[in-house]
């Protein structure tokens, strides 16, 4: 068994309107920054687990289906990085 | 009838539903805790409004996984009425019983008023007592009420007459004005309208009793056949 810290992005599907994004947009326009095109509010999570190197990618994308994303909505990406312990 | 009224850590309409059941239309309920497992004795669930688990991660991701919420499935395969009102429509789309998701409502407010609707279709077990294309006032209380799903469900959607209830007024941003819609076989229903706090003329309208009132009399007219 190893330690991993899996960084996990959570972001909204293509097509799917982002309300908070939208606005923040909007406010980025009004501070004069006109050249902002979009602006996409997404999730970041750091999970850190204990498990068999083999077997980490295929629990952390079964979390994502389960749990952490809305696939109606929502795509994940994922990094695993391994924790070495001194 | 009997109802169970769903309590989740969080759901502040649990007493509502309760009340509307008992006094409004004088019907049997009781409250089922979210680590129950069964629901064989109840012959109607409802999935109440509030903030299940704090609202963390997604409204309703979480609630999906109560032990509960097999129960819930069960009763929904079995052709008994569920009805789930703001977090409980909420809950029934992580849970896969109904298409969709809910995303922020598009002014991000939090939206607290009456709300007109049109009854899109009185065919369902829900909607039976209203007269067809009436207009109702129902209550709205959510931050997240958007409702979103692609071109393809929304055609699914329209097709099989599962759009119940459209705002007359579009106010948080849904696809096609949804405010509420069933499942394909027309015993579940997801409403973000709070059918529960309009119960009493005093208290600002009485267009939700209707609702509670079809449930109960799809359910003699089964029980007078089939007994």
């Amino acid at each position: 068994m190893m330690t991993f810290e899996v960084t996990i992005y959570v972001t909204w599907k293509n097509g799917v309107l982002d309300p908070q994004g939208a606005a923040v947009t909007e406010s980025l326009h009004k501070l004069g920054y006109e050249g902002v095109e979009s602006v996409s509010i997404s999730k970041m999570m750091q999970v850190r687990l204990t498990a068999e190197k083999e077997e980490v990618e295929a629990q952390v994308t079964e979390m994502c289906e389960k749990l952490l994303a809305n696939p109606v909505i929502e795509d994940y990406t994922f990094e695993i990085e391994e924790v070495i312990s001194l | 009838m009997k109802f169970a009224v769903i309590m989740f850590p969080g759901s502040n309409c649990d007493l509502d539903m309760f009340h509307a059941i008992q006094d409004g239309i004088g019907e049997e309920v009781s409250y089922v805790w979210h680590n129950d497992t069964n629901l064989d004795e109840y012959d109607g669930v409802l999935l109440p409004g509030g903030f299940s688990y704090g609202d963390y991660l997604r409204a309703g991701a979480i609630a999906h996984f109560s032990p509960i919420m097999e129960a819930v499935k069960k009763a929904a395969a079995e052709g008994k009425p569920v009805l789930g009102v703001c977090n409980g429509f909420q809950v029934l789309l992580e849970s896969g019983l109904l298409p969709g998701a809910m995303r922020r409502n598009e002014n991000l407010h939090f939206i607290c008023k009456n709300a007109a609707l049109q009854v899109e279709n009185t065919e369902t077990m829900f909607t039976r007592s209203y007269a067809p294309g009436q207009e109702v006032i129902i209550p709205v209380a959510h931050g997240e009420g958007n409702y979103y799903c692609d071109e393809k469900t929304l055609a699914a959607l329209k097709e099989n007459n599962q759009i119940a209830f459209t705002y007359k007024q579009n106010q948080n941003g849904s696809v096609a004005d949804i405010a509420g819609i069933t499942n394909e076989a027309g015993n579940v229903l997801g409403m973000m309208p709070h059918p529960e706090r309009a119960m009493e003329t005093l208290l600002g309208s009485e267009d939700g009793k209707k609702l509670f009132e079809s449930i109960v009399k799809e359910w003699k007219d089964k029980h007078a056949i089939t007994t």
